[in-house]
């Protein structure tokens, strides 16, 4: 089963690689607020201003 | 220093407007095919019109070009707005449009001709892959540069997910592209036997996981609190299970290949970690449905919400119908039946489908400064015309699928077959032409979407939003 000399070295590097973000990510204090970005994407107001007359 | 005012509104809506036209392209594809099966002459005795050359073109045009534009344009669109930044760079992003679309062109051209790798959902034949290899690299460069250059500092949870559809399938499409070209239009795999077929399939569903799942919970996180206005019910869930999905799906590929020449100790692996995979997948659908806490009465008159929702009970549908199959003595009657069909259009045109439908529909008036889409009666219309045409389609193929493996293991008390695998095909018949009357209503429901878009996107300017300036970020 050759593939896999293939894809089970390639998928313990992915493991290896995305460990390795998740602590980044951690460290870098990305998870400490768990409450305000859901809120904060709220905040941002997307809507058009209100309908001009159609051309 | 970013002097930008305004976002790059332009590329979303090229994405946008693509997303809407490929769809109707690609389930048209789909209703022909689904008509040919029932009815063989219409493959009309013209080579490229014939069944096996365009269920490729069907496959393909659904989710590369519908669905990746649709991931496209949502992830350009979600990637500015919670960075407050515009796009890393506007000539790249604008390479990424006419270079997927020259994909997408050549892929019409080809598959019809019958040029093909034979290798599902990686058709497409070597010159192609390289120009989506090179698109490709511009697209993480876009997505990823817009990251670097964030103004707010906390990277919200859609592109972690957008991030990890783009990695993911950089590395799915090398490892699965490699293959040594032979002609102009023809290549070998680099990979032989079943030493391919687990490479194939270690592709094929890490595609589903990564671009049909990963992307679209991208689009769960941002436009249904956006939609819904409510925050994500849990934003600590969203993580948790973000990291359980990525790390679980790399596994499942060899719930594909039960009973096949492939290790039984790969099998077992595949289908040991395809039922893990039922929590995580449930956590994002309880996730998102439970956002709408508080709010269950928008659901009444809001249609673009229904998209939404129900997209995420297809997809919990999805995800636990899946891990069943996975389980080898049920994939022993379902595998190669219409079962698999049914499992995959429940997940495709159910969850991929209503959630493109759902977040295009957020986007498209936004994208021509106007508050609502041209008319909302017509996406209900749109919503109830769809769901119906998916009902149709997947009981139709779930009763088909099990008839058939039913039928294929039915063996006399002297041991032989009872029936014929022809005779398999006659019982079927029936449940062919209730597929393609669902199928032709999911379009019909395209193309509602369709005039809409049109209606709704005419004789306006792409809108420019104006980028808020922060004071200081708190976080």
């Amino acid at each position: 089963m050759e593939a896999l000399f293939l894809l089970i070295p390639l998928s313990v590097l992915l493991v290896f690689g995305a460990l390795w973000l998740y602590f980044a990510a951690a460290d870098g204090g990305q998870f400490d607020d768990l409450v305000g970005p859901a809120l904060r994407i709220l905040e941002d107001d997307d809507r058009a201003a209100s309908d001009e007359a159609l051309n | 220093m970013d002097l930008a005012l305004n976002y790059n509104y332009r590329v979303v809506k090229q994405f946008a407007i693509a997303t809407v036209v490929w769809g109707i392209v690609g389930m048209l594809v789909g209703v022909v095919i689904a008509a040919q099966l029932a009815w063989p002459e219409l493959n009309l005795d013209i080579p490229w019109l014939t069944y096996g050359r365009l269920r490729p073109l069907h496959t393909n045009a659904v989710i590369f070009a519908f669905g990746i534009s649709g991931l496209f344009a949502t992830s350009y669109y979600v990637v500015q707005r919670t960075c407050q930044v515009r796009l890393f760079s506007d000539k790249l992003a604008a390479f990424t449009f006419w270079g997927w679309q020259a994909v997408i062109l050549s892929a019409v051209v080809t598959l019809p001709m019958g040029l093909t790798r034979g290798k599902e959902y990686a058709e497409l034949e070597w010159p192609i892959t390289l120009l989506i290899a090179v698109v490709w690299i511009a697209y993480a460069t876009v997505f990823f540069g817009t990251l670097v250059k964030r103004k707010v500092q906390h990277i919200y949870v859609a592109n972690w997910f957008f991030g990890s559809f783009i990695i993911a399938v950089t590395i799915l499409h090398v490892v699965n592209g490699a293959s040594m070209p032979a002609t102009l239009t023809k290549s070998y795999s680099a990979y032989t036997g079943v030493q391919d077929a687990m490479i194939q399939w270690w592709y094929g569903h890490n595609a589903v996981g990564f671009i049909l799942t990963a992307g679209y919970l991208g689009m769960v996180y941002y436009f249904i609190p956006k939609q819904a206005e409510r925050p994500v019910y849990s934003y600590r869930l969203s993580i948790v299970h973000f990291w359980a999905l990525i790390f679980t799906y790399m596994w499942a590929g060899p719930h594909h290949l039960h009973y096949t020449a492939l290790p039984d100790w790969t099998q077992s692996l595949g289908m040991v970690f395809s039922l893990v995979l039922l929590a995580p997948s449930w956590g994002g659908m309880i996730n998102g449905i439970m956002t709408l806490s508080g709010a269950w009465h928008k659901l009444r008159s809001d249609p673009i919400l229904k998209f939404m929702i129900v997209s995420l009970s297809f997809y919990g549908m999805a995800t636990f119908e899946g891990p069943m199959m996975s389980i080898k003595t049920v994939n022993a009657l379902s595998h190669y039946t219409d079962w698999g069909i049914a499992h995959v259009h429940g997940g495709a045109l159910g969850w991929v489908g209503f959630i493109t439908m759902g977040s295009i529909y957020y986007l498209l008036p936004r994208l021509a400064g106007r508050q609502h889409m041209h008319s909302m009666r017509l996406v209900d219309v749109h919503f109830w015309v769809a769901t119906i045409g998916v009902v149709l389609y997947i009981a139709a193929m779930w009763i088909a699928g099990v008839m058939q493996g039913l039928m294929w293991r039915a063996v006399n008390p002297d041991g032989t077959l009872t029936y014929t695998f022809v005779e398999g095909v006659k019982a079927t018949y029936p449940y062919y032409v209730v597929r393609f009357l669902g199928g032709l209503l999911y379009l019909g429901g395209m193309c509602i979407m369709g005039y809409n878009t049109w209606m709704t996107l005419r004789n306006r300017a792409t809108a420019k939003a104006r980028i808020p300036v922060l004071a200081a970020d708190p976080a």
